[in-house]
């Protein structure tokens, strides 16, 4: 893994989605993240990248995690941040979302991280702001830093991409998690199987390049990284399995399914999990688990996106003053 | 007496099977003779170059008047359909109120006589409030004058409601529209269920959630011996089980828009609401299955399906955005670029869908320029190329997918009744309101 200073040239305004990143661009970030990493070991916890610039965090939607990480990351680049979550405020008023951002950016926002129940949202405020656009996770579409990050953690395990089967289990159809995870794994090489309840497997996603299985026992042998995906009940409308215990029954991961896993094999899940659903607690908590690795790499791949697009910025400035 | 002369036109007539040169005269709001007319007249239009065509007749508008007025009102929606080449449209029952009542349907055409540009004639609600539960008075509403019934985009879903009204509408020889979907499938979705809406994270509504409220309709119809219409048909399986009803003997009718003949599910990826409609935009294979009923006339016609909004209303989130398309004023070069150019229909074909057989399916004596009917006539320019500018429509809608698009023909005069209400991108009505 390199560590050097990379030297390339980030060319883009907004982070929307992996769909329309490149291997070159998502290998960027991930070498960025890397060297964020390297610098924290070597108790450089504060830069100055971002001094002086505003990050906006617009959740329209709950979010805990990413919103803290995304907080966090922006704060250890020194940029200042300014919260917004439409509870109280003036979406209740009837304001429309654009003018929601517009009203905000109006403040001198340089960037604005957007997490919101509708796919396309961050697409649409793209082509209204003047501030780059971060998706911070955009309904059932794409959520390109949790899928940074899967990735970041498992090249970090495994050393590279390239040939390694992972497999993505459980509601792939609600899952934008899983969306951003197979652009950016084929983009990288890896093979990818996704698992789960048919109900819950669109067929045309092997147009993706993808692999159905519905029987997990018997693709965990051939797996090197599997991916629990949470069930996303407030997703759905209607039921599509019968009942938590049989998905558990079928999908969940417990100690004994997951020896049968090929040899090394690394469990991801891109949380919050549910124990005893998606994984027991033996294996959330075992030898093959790197959930908070994830997590505190969620940091740092976030960390290399908002300083990227900063990167960017202060290249078109400087071009605009010349 | 006065009388209008259009001289040396294509004309266009297929009520006649007729596709010649010649002169049309109008004498007294009727079409006085076609072909090789000689004599005076008051008036001349020069229409050399020109299709001269049978108003062109819309089965499916949204007008919002009264209710949503800021989406449309009868004024601007009626001057939108002359700009596009309609001496006449039925309009829709879903304003607030519904037109589920004889006075509902009154006010509808009392609204058209004081706009005084094209014909409004009303669809009645089929069911009161457009509810689905309740059979609205379709004998009051007939003399009030509604032509059709449809309860606009809300589906008939209980099949004993659709029974009972294609049994009582015979009784007055009128046409139930339905919407064909089951609202179970496509419930919460935005978009055409395929590959796309995978790819996006949109929720899908499937084929077949349109097929089967056809399928079902149609066994109605064949019980009840009733006319049916179903409306903006999108999906191979909807053609392939109209096309046996109609080898069957089965009363149906059915219509397709424009924008489902032109554009597939693949434009969503824009994520933009100009593309959100119902039914929805589907996929290739489907577009190329409307094309080949268009041909062998299993799809009797085209409308606009206009469904206009206001902007702030469509730019919203996808979900949030409502479904539809204002698309009166782009039925034209539409349908030339979709159908005309790669000849897939010709002239005497397209004017056939878009006026004489809508006149057939709404029972109006229309459609036609055989002498003595009343003079509705559109003239189409077929090569003139203009730019689609949504800032530039006469409905308050400008919720268009052609924004930009650099399209050819479009309506050069109509004449309604045998006035000229629209000449040139401008509308009799407002540059003398007394006309």
């Amino acid at each position: 893994m390199s560590t050097e200073r990379p030297s390339r040239v980030w060319n883009r305004k907004h982070i929307l989605g992996l769909e329309e990143l490149s291997a070159e661009e998502i290998t960027q970030i991930l070498d960025q993240a890397a060297e964020f990493k390297q610098q924290t070991k070597e108790g450089v916890l504060k830069l100055n990248s971002l001094r002086g610039k505003v990050v906006a965090n617009l959740f329209f939607e709950p979010s805990t995690r990413t919103r803290t990480s995304f907080g966090l990351a922006a704060k250890r680049l020194s940029a200042d941040t300014v919260d917004f979550s439409p509870s109280g405020s003036s979406l209740s008023k009837g304001e429309t979302f654009i003018d929601t951002a517009k009203n905000i950016e109006a403040m001198g926002v340089d960037q604005v991280v957007v997490r919101h129940m509708t796919p396309g949202a961050p697409h649409l405020l793209s082509k209204h702001l003047k501030a780059s656009v971060l998706n911070a996770g955009d309904g059932t579409h794409e959520h390109p830093t949790q899928a940074l990050l899967d990735i970041f953690t498992i090249r970090e395990q495994k050393g590279t991409l390239e040939g390694l089967t992972v497999t993505l289990v459980g509601d792939i159809l609600h899952s934008r998690v899983a969306r951003s995870n197979i652009w950016g794994l084929k983009k990288l090489g890896a093979r990818v199987i996704v698992c789960g309840p048919s109900t819950l497997i669109p067929r045309d996603i092997t147009q993706l390049g993808v692999e159905i299985s519905y029987d997990l026992d018997a693709v965990l042998p051939e797996t090197d990284c599997v991916n629990l995906l949470r069930v996303q009940f407030e997703r759905q409308r209607s039921a599509f399995f019968p009942s938590i215990r049989e998905y558990a029954h079928l999908f969940g991961l417990n100690t004994e399914r997951a020896s049968r896993g090929k040899e090394g094999m690394v469990v991801l899940a891109p949380g919050p999990i549910n124990r005893g659903v998606e994984l027991s607690t033996e294996v959330a908590d075992g030898p093959h688990s790197v959930v908070l690795d994830q997590v505190t790499n969620g940091l740092l791949v976030r960390m290399s996106c908002l300083y990227l697009l900063n990167q960017y910025q202060d290249r078109q400035a400087e071009r605009g003053d010349s | 007496m006065t009388s209008l002369l259009i001289r040396g036109g294509r004309l266009i007539d297929p009520s006649q099977n007729l596709d010649r040169t010649g002169d049309l005269l109008i004498r007294d709001g009727v079409i006085a003779g076609a072909g090789d007319v000689a004599g005076h007249a008051d008036e001349v239009i020069e229409a050399e170059g020109l299709i001269v065509s049978p108003g062109l007749i819309d089965l499916h508008a949204a007008l919002r008047d009264p209710g949503d007025e800021e989406d449309e009102t009868t004024y601007t929606g009626t001057a939108a359909a002359l700009a596009g080449g309609f001496s006449s449209i039925a309009c829709l029952p879903d304003t607030t109120p519904a037109i589920d009542n004889r006075a509902a349907a009154e006010f509808a055409i009392l609204q058209a006589a004081r706009a005084r540009n094209c014909h409004v004639y009303p669809l009645g609600a089929v069911t009161k409030s457009l509810k689905g539960e309740e059979l609205a008075e379709m004998g009051q509403l007939v003399d009030g004058g509604a032509v059709g019934f449809s309860d606009g985009k809300h589906p008939l879903h209980n099949a004993e409601i659709m029974r009972r009204a294609l049994e009582y509408s015979r009784m007055f020889d009128r046409p139930i529209f339905n919407f064909p979907e089951v609202e179970e499938l496509s419930r919460s979705g935005v978009m055409h269920e395929g590959y796309y809406s995978t790819l996006l994270g949109l929720r899908g509504m499937p084929a077949a959630a349109e097929s089967i409220m056809v399928g079902r309709d149609l066994a109605l119809a064949e019980m009840t011996d009733g006319k049916l219409h179903v409306t903006t048909i999108t999906v191979t399986n909807s053609v392939k089980q109209i096309q046996q009803a109609k080898e069957a003997g089965v009363k149906v009718t059915c219509s397709v828009t424009p924008h489902h003949l032109t554009l597939d599910d693949s434009t969503l990826q824009s994520f933009d609401s100009a593309f959100k409609v119902n039914p929805p935009l589907r996929s290739r294979d489907h577009i190329d299955s409307l094309i080949r009923g268009l041909k062998d006339g299993t799809i009797d016609a085209i409308s606009s399906d206009h469904q206009p909004y206001s902007i702030e209303k469509k730019r919203n989130e996808l979900d949030q955005a409502p479904f539809g398309i204002a698309g009166l004023e782009t039925v034209l070069p539409i349908c030339i670029q979709s159908l005309i150019d790669p000849g897939h229909l010709s002239w005497l074909q397209l004017i056939d869908k878009l006026s004489t057989r809508p006149a057939a399916i709404l029972g109006l004596s229309k459609g036609t320029l055989k002498e003595n009917s009343t003079a509705d006539i559109t003239l189409i320019d077929p090569h003139v190329e203009w730019t689609i500018d949504p800032k530039q429509f006469f409905s308050r809608g400008r919720n268009t997918p052609f924004e930009g698009w650099t399209v050819k023909g479009r309506a050069h005069t109509v004449i309604v009744g045998g006035e000229v209400r629209y000449y040139l991108g401008q509308i009799a009505s407002r540059i003398n309101p007394a006309v």
